[in-house]
């Protein structure tokens, strides 16, 4: 806001922008109190020793770099499993065998994830299939993620149990000779949990591909149908790379809720991890050292080097499958390849309309 | 001069006030009206509001319901699950409070289990039960001594309880006869004296379809309340005791040879074999609340009373016997909280619950319960005419006498509950094939265990253990 010498406002110099400021308080005053202050205080006392023996508190001293250390020293034989076969014993560090349980929980529950969501999304935003009752099928969709993940858990334990419904109907139409023993199998444990997760989550990934694909201009479909581009081609050539924003962003929030699975595992297991912990996540661990334990360095240390992995982990996702586009480049390849095969070439329409929001490659150009 | 006589006069009249405030303080300070009892079940809760002369009424008002005593003190009982430590989880950060907490919020009373009952009584946390609470000598003389020792610290008693917790087995009727040809417990007795007769009747078992053990972790207690050394000693550390060494030896055979179910302890299955519906189990290793509060809510789940079909309810289809050793389980015992606002109604609870041979005798004839009352169960012992309805009619109260003057808690540790379940939990993958071997098993022992407290070591006997 600016004001004349006589303290009237100067017509069009009203500035809102203090508002923007005004407006984002409560949230940054949140983030700092709960977030950001406690972010350096778990970084802080992860270089301490500070834990509880029984009622007495021990430390806070300094210890620099040694709560790390443990977490890496610890190490266990495991026995290795492939859908039931042994593939022999092997001393792995703990660390690296709950973040392998916690990785492979996540890749067996987001593959059919992704895949269903997509096709999902496509048949529901399909403009020439005009599906009936859109509406009844989203919301049916997205019932499994209100439920609460404790109770979702704790239903399946009983499905699953040995002597529960699925043990029962696979045994009377003679698929399984003996009852279904899910807590002596490490495989069965982690694919009936990533299964868990797949069902909790389709339907919000299903959302979030359809906000997507509506987002893509029809007549980009449309100009691609009447060129003569199958449904694969239209799929692989334009809705994939056009939807790519917001695949990024699906990959890189399921990886993150990923690496945080915990209460599906922790209920179902029964906070035992399941056999030979092949279901003890990295969130289960540091919950252990947290709530039981009580060490609060130790704890501190796993969460400052869980943040590190998913920092890492998603920046890599998100520069490999985003790349920054370098629209010069870009143009020239392409006239390159014009050229020479003289023909449009349709990811090169959808990849402009990616990075020239105003629209496709102009008639000037084309005229060229 | 008139100044200083003045300050004189009024530094002694207000020490002089504050000695009488003192001596008031112990006698009759004002009581709260609200007291807070922590516990993990609601087993105290329904003896308490069944016998506490006390008692009034239960009032429920918004969902939340809690006690009320004749003089209008409101007893309210605060649960906490004990899955994954929750409940003392909740008791230590209640406990750390207890000295910024409003007079009512404040905890008075708080129970403890066997397994880690060492923990609080060695703490500043629980008062004593006699210089503090006000119970004397003869108060607590016809308690089972052993019931004094685990809670006695420097000479100084922490904890009292209500019941005395010697074990038995608990045999279905209909598979003895089946399988023994006899249902009596004396002739039950004969054939499970010992591990090795035990084991022949397993084998027996096992030829009529009946499994003798329901899973892996049955038998542990009667291995594990037998050590000859704590869990953890002193100086943190952890040892592996021959018990414990046996019992993985005999439940692996057991596990090898189908002689148990592969359940494990408070599993669902677990749960349902002792009732009707589940897979035939000839028995169960329970102590005292596991037969009257466990075992017999679990063999009636559908409330049905004692009816002749064996496959609708198993009450009064249930006979106990001594087994093949003599063993205890568990055990809750009241601590008065440091800081508590109702001295008077905590000592006046536990004199009722647990000094009174009166009240003990009730409870036993009521409920099941084998009281902490050596004068009272004697009695009911040798009272020809009591038998316990569950049972069959068996006065099963005379066999737990036997049992409960040979209990000894002076390996108890406050490691126990973590060193039990976690060994039970690595064990579970050795038994069923899981784990490869044992050595790899008792490394997982570590580990979970070590994901549980800070700073313990092994000692030797964890090296090279074999079967």
């Amino acid at each position: 806001m600016k004001l004349d010498k006589n303290g009237k406002i100067i017509p069009g110099h009203v500035h809102y922008a203090k508002w923007g400021y005004i407006f984002l308080i409560p949230f940054m005053v949140a983030f700092l109190l709960f977030s950001f202050i406690p972010l350096f205080q778990t970084l802080h006392y992860s270089w301490y020793t500070y834990y509880e023996d029984q009622l007495d508190t021990v430390g806070p001293t300094w210890a620099g770099f040694s709560n790390y250390v443990y977490l890496f020293q610890q190490s266990t034989p495991r026995t290795f499993y492939f859908f039931g076969i042994r593939l022999g014993t092997m001393t792995i560090s703990d660390l690296g065998y709950y973040t392998l349980n916690t990785m492979l929980i996540w890749v067996m529950g987001f593959i059919p994830q992704i895949i269903v969501s997509l096709l999902l999304a496509v048949l529901f935003t399909d403009v020439r299939l005009k599906l009936r009752f859109q509406g009844f099928f989203k919301t049916v969709y997205y019932m499994p993620n209100l439920i609460m993940a404790a109770a979702f858990g704790m239903l399946f334990q009983m499905i699953f149990a040995r002597s529960g419904p699925v043990s029962s109907v696979l045994l009377s139409w003679g698929w399984i000779s003996e009852p279904l023993e899910v807590s002596s199998s490490t495989w069965q444990t982690r694919l009936i949990i990533s299964f868990l997760d797949f069902v909790m989550w389709f339907g919000n990934t299903t959302l979030l591909l359809m906000a997507g694909v509506m987002g893509i201009d029809q007549s980009i479909f449309e100009s691609a149908t009447l060129d003569g581009a199958s449904s694969i081609t239209v799929f692989r050539k334009i809705t994939m790379p056009l939807l790519k924003p917001i695949f990024v962003y699906v990959f890189i929030t399921s990886m993150i809720g990923g690496i945080q699975l915990f209460d599906v595992a922790q209920i179902f297991t029964s906070t035992s991890g399941g056999p030979q912990s092949s279901a003890y996540t990295l969130m289960m661990y540091l919950y252990s050292l947290i709530a039981d334990k009580k060490n609060y360095g130790q704890a501190g240390a796993l969460s400052m080097l869980m943040f590190l992995v998913t920092a890492v982990l998603s920046f890599t996702v998100y520069k490999t499958m985003h790349p920054k586009y370098n629209a010069e480049k870009d143009t020239i390849k392409c006239r390159k390849r014009r050229w020479k095969e003289y023909a449009g070439c349709p990811d090169t329409i959808a990849e402009m309309a990616l990075a020239r929001p105003t629209g496709p490659v102009s008639h000037e150009e084309e005229g060229r | 001069m008139k100044k200083s006589m003045l300050a004189l006069s009024v530094i002694t009249v207000a020490s002089l006030l504050s000695l009488a405030g003192c001596g008031n303080s112990t006698s009759s300070a004002p009581e709260g009206k609200v007291i807070n009892i922590e516990c993990w079940n609601n087993e105290f809760q329904q003896r308490f509001e069944a016998f506490y002369p006390d008692f009034d009424k239960t009032v429920t008002e918004g969902g939340t319901s809690y006690d009320l005593l004749k003089d209008g003190t409101r007893v309210n009982f605060l649960i906490t699950a004990n899955d994954n430590n929750g409940y003392q989880t909740k008791l230590d950060a209640d406990l750390k409070a207890q000295g910024d907490a409003a007079a009512d919020d404040k905890v008075d009373m708080f129970l403890i289990e066997a397994d880690y009952a060492t923990k609080y009584t060695a703490s500043s946390y629980s008062l004593d039960v006699k210089a503090d609470v006000g119970l004397s000598d003869s108060d607590v003389s016809n308690m089972y001594q052993y019931t004094k020792d685990i809670c006695t610290v420097d000479g100084k008693l922490k904890a009292v309880s209500w019941q005395a917790t010697p074990g038995l087995y608990a045999y279905r009727r209909d598979l003895a006869k089946e399988v023994l040809g006899s249902d009596d417990p004396v002739t039950v007795q004969a054939a499970l004296s010992d591990w090795d007769k035990f084991n022949a009747v397993a084998a027996q078992a096992k030829a009529k379809g009946v499994f003798m053990l329901s899973g892996y972790d049955d038998a542990y207690r009667v291995y594990s309340n037998n050590m000859a050394k704590p869990w953890v000693d002193s100086n943190k550390v952890v040892h592996l005791d021959d018990q414990i060494k046996s019992w993985i030896k005999a439940t692996k055979d057991y596990t090898d040879k189908k002689y148990n179910d592969g359940t494990s302890l408070w599993d669902a299955q677990w749960q349902k074999n002792q009732g009707p519906k589940g897979d035939k189990v000839f028995g169960y290793f329970y102590s005292t609340w596991g037969i009257n509060f466990t075992l017999a809510g679990n063999a009636d789940p559908d409330k049905l009373g004692n009816v002749s079909d064996v496959t609708k309810s198993l009450y009064g289809d249930y006979a106990v016997c001594q087994g093949p050793a003599s063993w205890y389980w568990g055990g809750s015992w009241l601590c008065g909280a440091k800081g508590s606002d109702n001295i008077g109604k905590v000592k006046d609870i536990m004199q009722k619950m647990t000094c009174n041979q009166e009240i003990a005798d009730k409870i036993t004839r009521k409920t099941q319960d084998y009281t902490n009352n050596i004068p009272a169960m004697n009695a009911i012992a040798a009272d020809k005419t009591y038998g316990s309805d569950f049972l069959g009619g068996q006065n099963h109260i005379a066999l737990f006498k036997e049992s409960a003057a040979k209990i000894d808690m002076k390996n108890a540790c406050a490691y126990d509950q973590g060193c039990n379940e976690q060994m039970q939990g690595a064990m579970k993958d050795f038994f069923n094939g899981t784990t490869a071997t044992l050595a790899d098993a008792i490394a997982a022992f570590k580990t979970k265990l070590n994901a549980k407290y800070t700073g313990l070591t092994y000692d030797s006997s964890f090296d090279n253990v074999t079967l």
